[in-house]
């Protein structure tokens, strides 16, 4: 049975990339992303990011950690969008954020969004 | 077929190009749907069409003279096709199609390439080939344009018209005559007007009333030759049966044939007698074209003619362009239609000529007022299909009602108003998920929800916020009296709506998924949410929601029963989309199914080994099952891989699902025993393993009534008699114990699964979301005597269905976790970055405790975790 994912695609077509700094970080194909749901990547300085994109093809990319709990998971949330803004409900405790802003909705908590796009 | 780009590279790359050929009722439908989509907005999208001016109402063509300008017939906004990039080129039809190159070519000699080429060609008025047919004042009646030819020629002088065919669309031409001052005939072949819609008792009525009017009916005759004067002008009509008729204008109405010539003349694949074929995507015989409309073939070898089908067909090819995750499927379409022919309502719907076996007539006749009624019933009852004439209202109740019993004796149904004991019920009878408006297929439900859902506050704001009433204008009256009842009801009630995506409850929503068949959640919000809530990405709430409903409805609804396929993978919590539980560190616990607690000792060493090989912390948990805690996302399929092969499978403790059914250990050990009840417990758990519910579904089964399996505890819970089995409902522990309620007893193992199979579906249909059996038996109408009365008397009639809804779980049981190890496509989701698959999340770390491990909580406690640098991290 092979379990090892195959997850470097021979024919990169397009790629979600996030800015970080002054510099574009491509983090994978942009096939990897399903709307409705992220994926994380880790960042050349360690810290983690949470990437999604919606029903549009629009990509979004925020702080992995969860606030509230500390735990790394906000890329396994569910997303959904209010008055058109989407957001990632916490898979823990449910707190939503704004996807493009990282500003919470539910309470002061937030998190740090990133510039993110497709090319 | 043609690959969309994201919007995000939309700027820089050029998307593929959209060519849809013909700008008629069905294509700007289309391109409605393509918006929606968000396909124009990443694709290049132009319009050729042959008639001189953007697509208009066919429908309400004869509007046109009762004053309707042809602008006011205009379909869509003046700007639509400006806001949406979509490029339009009129007056100037495609005549050549060449799908090696992928180019059209117009007949001014513009050409395009394509990467999806879409035919909306519609229909031309078929023409027998009857002499003269080319003379002076011959007509078909179709377009604007053939409108404002016979207008003109009218006042030219001729004082008679006819017109050939006494169809539908025959008799509204006639009508059109007769209202320009002409003395009106009406020739048709068959031997009553409009022979396909309506029996012999309908025709008769309806020619007592064309005629009442002052037209000229003449049936079963044909037009043989047309008579012209010297100036090539038309004088006359002679018919088959040697009689003449004076007339100096004659509209042809003998049937339409679908256009496709293009797709002959490229060799695309067309049906015998017409219609460019096409598969349930719409797509014809090459994957880069599509067909919809009347010019179309459909899957189910039918062209339709009316333009609610057309509508669907639009929406199933824009799905397939867009590529949806589950798009839309056009398997055939309803015909039923409802007209107001020269002031006389007609209406047919469902099986109107009564071919199946046994059924019966129920007419209601009156000539002298013109009226004609027939419903077709089964033999127990159903309502099968109906015509009525001269008095359609009620069209609105009978056709929704088509396909069950209706709650009304049928002879009512049809009497006049006040002539029966109780009037037929009205539209506020109708169930949510009726089909209100045919033409755009708006539900009950959903006229509903755009008054709670969006604040319409009358019809012409429910009309456009769901497009309701602005086909044929049939509906318009049932639509006013919804709007009514539903702004009454808003004026007291508040909205029960599931959040904010839907205004429906979650038992609307089964009912919504179960007959309309809808298994992607993208159609059931976008068709079916609050309108602001339509084309978004819906929210944490209703996904899960609605993912159980397709899960729990599967097969019978044509969906996939696996949770983390297409869509459906996207919709469920993190829980269900790793199959397993997400713990307080990121970290997730995996627990085997162990039917009724019994496990042998080669089992127990597997998930010793297991856990002693990963590191788990191993705990045993109160449904009598093992626990193993403490797996990174990357370990799960292999920790997996290792229990699959010993023979475990999937204990759903992540899903709204069945979790266990304990046992006690019954007769064959204990000396109280009366029955087995570890075999009836693993039974039962082996028969409802997977079925996804409102909330988790608990039982347990004990031998005797010491109950020392806590079965009264239960959401089912079994207790072993001298005879059988007794069983109980509704049973609870956590927050709001309660103890279950005897629902039937002394029941025989077939007995006792047959009524669990009623009960566990009825409350999986009718129950609110994370509503447990306890608090639902609680809250619904009647209690546990309904729910008695429903699961074992069957008084709704509808135990057949569930138990068959049952049986496909049963048969359709797969176990996630072997099929998730079998597809490295399934497998790709488990690793902790997209990035960087192999590598660990440091952040899951554990420190010992009790020989065992547990979450360090200092790794997330802290600011940052320590791989990390200060800059550039969290707010
Ligand atoms: C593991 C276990 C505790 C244990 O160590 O024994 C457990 C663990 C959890 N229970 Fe439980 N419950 C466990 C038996 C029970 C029982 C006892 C039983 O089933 O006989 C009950 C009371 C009986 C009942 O449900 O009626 C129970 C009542 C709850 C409730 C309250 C339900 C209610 O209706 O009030 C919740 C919360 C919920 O589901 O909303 C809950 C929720 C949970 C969750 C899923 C909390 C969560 O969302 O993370 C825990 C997840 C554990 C994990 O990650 O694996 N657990 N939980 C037991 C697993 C049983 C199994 O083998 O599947
Ligand atoms: C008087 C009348 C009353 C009707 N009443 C009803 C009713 O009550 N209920 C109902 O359901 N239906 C009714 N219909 C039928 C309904 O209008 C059609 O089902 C509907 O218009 C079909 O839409 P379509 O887009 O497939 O075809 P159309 O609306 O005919 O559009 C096809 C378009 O394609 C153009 N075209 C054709 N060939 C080419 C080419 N090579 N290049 C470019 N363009 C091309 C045509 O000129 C036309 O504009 C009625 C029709 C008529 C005429
Ligand atoms: S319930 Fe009765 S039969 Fe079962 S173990 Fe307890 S005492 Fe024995
Ligand atoms: S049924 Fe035709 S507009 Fe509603």
């Amino acid at each position: 049975m092979s379990i090892a994912p195959p997850l470097a695609p021979e024919h990169t077509v397009m790629r979600a990339e996030l800015l970080l700094g002054r510099d574009w970080f491509a983090v994978c194909d942009h096939t990897c992303l399903t709307p409705g749901r992220g994926v994380a990547a880790i960042l050349p300085d360690g810290s983690q990011a949470a990437l999604f994109t919606d029903r549009s093809g629009q990509v979004y990319a925020i702080d992995n950690r969860d606030p509230v709990t500390g735990a790394y998971v906000l890329s396994r949330g569910l997303t959904g969008s209010v008055n058109g803004r989407p957001f990632v409900a916490s898979p823990l405790l449910k707190q939503r954020y704004d996807l493009a802003t990282g500003r919470g909705l539910d309470d002061t908590t937030a998190v740090r969004a990133y510039p993110a796009r497709v090319r | 077929m043609t690959t969309v780009p994201k919007a995000t590279a939309a700027a820089e790359t050029p998307g593929p190009t959209i060519v849809l050929a013909g700008h008629g009722m069905v294509g700007q439908r289309f391109l409605e749907a393509l918006a929606e989509r968000g396909v124009t907005d990443r694709a290049r999208v132009v319009v050729l069409g042959e008639e001189p001016r953007p697509a208009y109402d066919r429908v309400r063509l004869t509007s046109y003279f009762t004053g309707v300008t042809p602008d006011g017939l205009r379909l869509g906004e003046s700007d639509f096709a400006q806001r949406h990039g979509i490029e339009t080129r009129l007056g100037d039809p495609v005549t050549a199609v060449d799908r090696e190159a992928r180019t059209v070519t117009t007949r001014s000699g513009f050409t395009v390439a394509y990467d999806t080429l879409v035919l909306a060609t519609g229909s031309y008025p078929f023409v027998p080939p009857v002499p003269g047919k080319d003379a002076e004042g011959v007509f078909v009646y179709r377009t604007i344009e053939d409108l404002l030819a016979i207008e003109a020629y009218a006042q030219r002088g001729p004082t008679s018209g006819a017109v050939i065919g006494g169809g539908l669309l025959g008799l509204e031409a006639a009508g059109a005559l007769s209202g320009l001052g002409l003395d009106t005939h009406v020739v048709e072949f068959a031997p009553r007007l409009m022979p396909v819609q309506v029996d012999e008792g309908g025709g008769a009525a309806l020619r007592r009333t064309v005629e009442g009017m002052g037209l000229h009916v003449h049936t079963g005759v044909g037009a043989k030759k047309i008579v012209a004067d010297d100036a090539g002008a038309v004088t006359g009509l002679v018919l088959s049966d040697g009689s003449a008729l004076d007339t100096g204008l004659v509209v042809f109405s003998a049937g339409i044939r679908p256009r496709d010539q293009l797709a002959r003349d490229c060799g695309l694949e067309v049906g015998e007698r017409g219609g460019i074929a096409v598969d349930e995507h719409c797509r014809t015989s090459d994957p880069a074209v599509y067909a919809i409309g009347e010019c179309a073939l459909a899957a189910d070898g039918r062209v339709y003619g009316l333009v609610a089908p057309g509508y669907e067909m639009a929406a199933t090819a824009a799905d397939a362009v867009a590529e949806q995750a589950s798009p839309a499927r056009f398997t055939g379409a309803d015909t039923s239609t409802k007209l107001k022919l020269l002031g006389v309502d007609v209406a047919s719907f469902g099986d109107a000529h009564g071919t199946a076996d046994g059924c019966l007539d129920v007419v209601w006749a009156d000539s002298r007022a013109g009226v004609y009624k027939k419903l077709v019933v089964g033999v127990d009852g159903t309502l099968l299909g109906g015509v009525l004439v001269g008095d359609a209202d009620a069209y609105g109740t009978l056709r929704p009602l088509t396909g069950s019993v209706p709650p009304v004796p049928p002879e009512q149904l049809v009497l006049p108003a006040g002539a029966g004991p109780t009037a037929a019920p009205g539209p506020s009878a109708l169930p949510d998920d009726a089909v209100v408006c045919s033409c755009h297929n708006v539900t009950k439900g959903a006229i509903r929800s755009a008054v709670t859902g969006d604040g319409c506050t009358d019809v012409p704001a429910v009309k456009k916020c769901t497009k309701a009433g602005t086909g044929c204008g049939s509906c318009v009256k049932a639509l006013t009296t919804l709007v009514g009842d539903e702004l009454q009801a808003s004026g007291v009630s508040t909205d029960s709506g599931l959040c904010g995506c839907f205004a429906h409850t979650r038992a609307e929503l089964y009912e919504i998924v179960r007959v309309r068949r809808l298994a992607s959640y993208a159609r059931v919000l976008d068709e079916h949410g609050r309108p602001e809530a339509r084309g978004g990405d819906g929210c944490e709430t209703c996904k899960p929601v609605v993912a159980s409903v397709i899960a729990s409805l599967a097969p019978s609804i044509g969906a996939d029963g696996y949770v983390l396929n297409g869509e459906q993978a996207a919709l469920q919590d993190t829980n269900d989309h790793f199959l397993a539980n997400l713990q307080r560190n990121g970290s997730y616990s995996v627990v085997p199914r162990i039917p009724g607690g019994e496990i042998t000792p080669e089992k127990l060493i597997v998930i010793g080994e297991v856990a002693r090989d990963f590191g788990l912390y191993t705990k045993i948990t109160g449904g009598q099952r093992i626990d193993l805690f403490g797996a990174a996302v990357d370990q799960l399929p292999l920790i997996w891989s290792r229990l699959v092969d010993a023979g475990f499978e999937s204990g759903h403790a992540y899903g709204k699902a069945l979790r266990t059914v304990k046992s006690c250990v019954g007769r064959t050990w204990c000396r109280y025993g009366v029955q087995d009840s570890v075999r009836m417990a693993i039974d039962l758990e082996l028969r409802y393993r997977g079925l996804r519910a409102p909330h988790k579904l608990k039982s347990a089964v004990s031998g005797c009534a010491r109950e020392c399996a806590e079965a009264r505890g239960k959401d089912f819970g079994v207790i072993a008699t001298a005879s059988g089995w007794n069983l109980y409902v509704g049973g609870n522990g956590g927050a709001e114990p309660r103890h279950a309620d005897l629902l039937t007893q002394d029941l025989s193992d077939a007995e006792l699964i047959r009524i669990i199979d009623r009960f566990l579906m009825f409350y999986i249909r009718t129950a609110d979301r994370l509503e447990r059996t306890s608090a639902w038996l609680e809250r619904i109408d009647g209690g546990l005597e309904h729910v008695r009365d429903v699961v074992v008397h069957d008084s709704l009639g509808i135990c057949d269905e569930l138990e068959q809804l049952m049986a496909d779980h049963v048969a359709g049981y797969r176990d996630e976790w072997s099929a998730t190890l079998d597809d490295p496509e399934r497998l790709r989701r488990f690793v902790s970055f997209v990035n960087a698959p192999g590598t660990p999340d440091p952040s899951v770390r554990f420190v010992p405790e009790r020989d065992q491990i547990k979450p360090d909580l200092n790794v997330l406690a802290g600011p940052v975790l320590p791989v990390r640098s200060l800059e550039g991290s969290t707010t």
